[in-house]
């Protein structure tokens, strides 16, 4: 047995222990214990992946359980109509609660503005574009209420909103004393109003101006959370605004801004309602808030802020969009989708609390 | 002309009034409590009530729940009543079943309770109903669309857009009336969806509004394209089926049938979106309500239900330009005069 590099001298007593100890330089711990833990890791660093895996495994079921009028091109983007103004509306929800907030006015909100739009053209005359615009800057100040509430008064967002949300809807039906705006009269009088309904035709697949409305923003939205400061700067508030702030995030006007961020959002899901329906209806939208939540909890988010993806977000709407239509399609009793849509919520939750395991 | 008709109107509010003001003192009091405020069906309640217990110089207080099926807002709103000595209290109840222990308190307190628009479960929970027949409004439809569509009815591809998966009675009532009206055999007639006839090719739920009904629509489409008749619980789940019938141009070759009679539902049947809806009179309903509770005060009598049937039936119409023969009917013209909302 040759001591290769200690010739010069036979080593001490107390070094014999280093002999059965790690040789290596600091390195990261790797994460290939188990084929669970490595899981839990993909899952941690790519919150959308559980919804997209549940979301191509529901289609790839119910295109074998009823089959074609399930799994064609018509169908599969009538899902997508179907979900889009939840969609959009889940997208400023998104934003809220990953800065550790939850928004139930968003549907409120968005019903008000559509019926700003709709009464400011017909009541005042208004131009149309004028009124929609007029829609958007009562989003922004619905957003900037609940943000002012949230960042500057400190009360805790949901009951903020759960405030705003009365306050919005009473608004919504005290002006517009409960009356619809027929769909005839926007067509021939402001058929702007109704410009997200508009659509094309792809062979057999149907895209309504919203459906692509919806897509657009989340790929806008995921850009902006991604690679820009603003957009990092919201998952760092959310994640812990004592750290955002002690890191030089001015956390009170990241907050405001979130809010009339997702104010704005929800005036376009408010132009956006106008062209599905076809009408401005004031009972309309009743539980976006409840769906919007629905989405984003499917979509992986984490409602303790920080954690999640508007990607997922998306999934999370589609996967209640294909349990809808498929499951009616099969020919359920409808309360069956209420059972699987709540079934999938606890399923999302759980999921999120195992793989926050693994940063504990 | 217009003018004297406007001056008179104020003569008769300002008599009205000045008849009325004395008559307050003699403490008739009443209350009536609607399923929201925001419905147009209710807030023409609410005018109709307000409009005749001036008239007769009753003392009226309205309550309403937050959102259809607020039992408990409802509850609040009798206990306030029987705190406040009301004579009478004129109710749409959210939750039939739930609310009729209380309303038996009303009774035992010697409150004449009329049930308005919807029967309470059981009817006779309620010392009177003033109400539409829902069934035969679903009939009037339901026949309507058969003779329209002649010898092409034995081959109908039919939708029905319903109202919540509860099934509630009106939803029922006018699902079932439909049918029998349009010759389809009915299963158990306190539920829908039992029938065995091919006929009828989709049920689906809006929850009674534009863009329920435009997505129970698509999905029923998904179902059978050859849809060719669509029953719809309400006009505005109407509306929303026109909207997705008309994104994929079926809007022309389907018969659309409902049931309110809202002004914009009429003018959507004089335009053509909706071939024909049976026309309800929620005026007429809470001002006969307020006549009865009147009487009561006075006389102590109740109100005695129309013959044959357990309620008392505030009528219901059919309205639509294109009439067939055996089911009469009104235009929209006469429709409109008569339209709430």
């Amino acid at each position: 047995m040759v001591e290769p590099a200690s010739a010069s001298r036979e080593p001490q007593e107390f070094e014999g222990v280093l002999a059965q100890s790690a040789g290596g330089v600091a390195s990261f711990e790797s994460h290939e214990k188990t084929f669970f833990l490595r899981i839990q890791h993909f899952l941690h660093s790519s919150p959308a992946a559980v919804p997209l895996i549940i979301l191509v495994l529901s289609v790839i079921a119910f295109g074998l359980l009823v089959g074609g009028s399930f799994f064609s091109a018509f169908s599969l983007t009538l899902i997508l109509q179907q979900v889009a103004i939840t969609g959009i509306v889940a997208a400023a929800q998104t934003l809220i609660i990953l800065t550790a907030g939850i928004d139930l006015s968003v549907g409120a909100i968005m019903v008000l503005t559509s019926v700003v739009m709709g009464q400011f053209t017909f009541r005042y005359g208004l131009p149309a574009p004028l009124a929609i615009l007029s829609g958007f800057a009562v989003g922004a100040l619905c957003g900037w209420i609940n943000g002012m509430l949230v960042a500057h008064v400190r009360l805790p967002p949901f009951i903020v909103t759960l405030g705003t949300w009365q306050i919005f809807l009473a608004t919504n039906f005290l002006y517009s004393a409960n009356e619809t705006i027929r769909a005839q009269d926007i067509e021939t009088n402001a058929p702007i109003l109704q410009f997200f309904g508009n659509s094309f035709r792809v062979g057999g697949a149907v895209f309504t101006y919203a459906v692509i409305l919806l897509v657009l923003l989340v790929f806008l939205i995921w850009y902006v959370l991604n690679h820009t400061a603003w957009g990092r700067h919201v998952y760092a508030v959310g994640d812990d605004p004592v750290a955002a702030e002690l890191s030089g995030v001015r956390v009170k006007r990241t907050l405001v801004s979130v809010y009339v961020v997702a104010g704005l959002i929800c005036a376009l899901a408010g132009w956006a309602l106008i062209g599905r329906i076809g009408s401005v209806s004031p009972t309309a939208g009743q539980f976006s808030n409840i769906e919007s939540i629905t989405a984003v909890v499917i979509g992986g988010a984490s409602l303790f802020g920080g954690r999640g993806s508007i990607l997922g977000t998306l999934f999370g709407a589609l996967i209640v969009g294909v349990f809808s239509l498929g499951l009616r399609l099969w020919g359920t009793d409808p309360q069956w989708t209420y059972l699987m849509i709540g079934l999938l919520i606890i399923v999302a939750v759980a999921i999120d609390q195992w793989i926050r395991k693994i940063s504990a | 002309m217009k003018k004297s008709v406007t001056y008179s109107l104020f003569g008769a509010l300002a008599l009205g009034a000045a008849f009325a003001a004395p008559a307050n003192a003699a403490d008739v009091s009443a209350c009536l409590i609607t399923k929201t405020d925001t419905n147009p069906f209710f807030v023409k309640m609410k005018e109709g009530a307000t409009a005749k217990a001036e008239e007769l110089g009753v003392a009226l207080k309205t309550y309403a729940g937050k959102i259809d099926g607020d039992n408990e807002s409802q509850v609040a709103a009798i206990e306030s009543c029987i705190a406040d000595g009301a004579k009478g209290i004129l109710i749409t109840a959210s939750n039939t079943k739930a609310i009729v222990p209380v309303v038996q308190k009303a009774r035992d307190a010697g409150i004449l309770v009329i049930a308005l628009d919807t029967p309470l479960e059981p009817t006779d929970a309620a010392d009177a109903t003033f109400a539409t027949d829902n069934f035969k409004a679903g009939e009037l439809i339901g026949q309507w669309a058969a003779k329209t569509l002649g010898d092409a009815a034995a081959d109908a591809h039919i939708a029905y857009l319903d109202l919540t998966p509860s099934q509630p009675s009106v939803d029922v009532l006018r699902d079932q009336g439909f049918m029998q009206g349009f010759g389809i055999e009915l299963g158990d007639p306190n539920r829908i969806g039992d029938e065995t006839d091919p006929r009828n090719v989709c049920h689906d739920i809006t929850n009674g509004n534009e863009e329920g009904g435009r997505t129970a629509m698509e999905n029923c489409l998904q179902k059978d394209s050859a849809i060719n008749v669509v029953y719809t619980i309400n006009e505005p789940a109407a509306a929303g089926a026109y909207q997705a019938l008309k994104s994929v141009g079926r809007e022309q070759d389907v018969l659309i049938v409902s049931v309110d009679g809202g002004c914009p539902g009429v003018k959507n049947v004089a335009e053509g979106v909706i071939g024909a809806t049976s026309q309800q009179y929620p005026l007429l309903m809470a001002s006969l309500g307020i006549e009865a509770i009147k009487k009561f005060a006075d006389t102590g009598e109740k109100p005695e239900p129309t013959e044959g049937k357990d309620f008392f039936d505030t009528g219901v119409t059919l309205v639509t330009d294109k009439p067939v023969d055996g089911v009469p009917s009104i235009g929209t013209e006469e429709g409109m005069e008569k339209c709430w909302g």
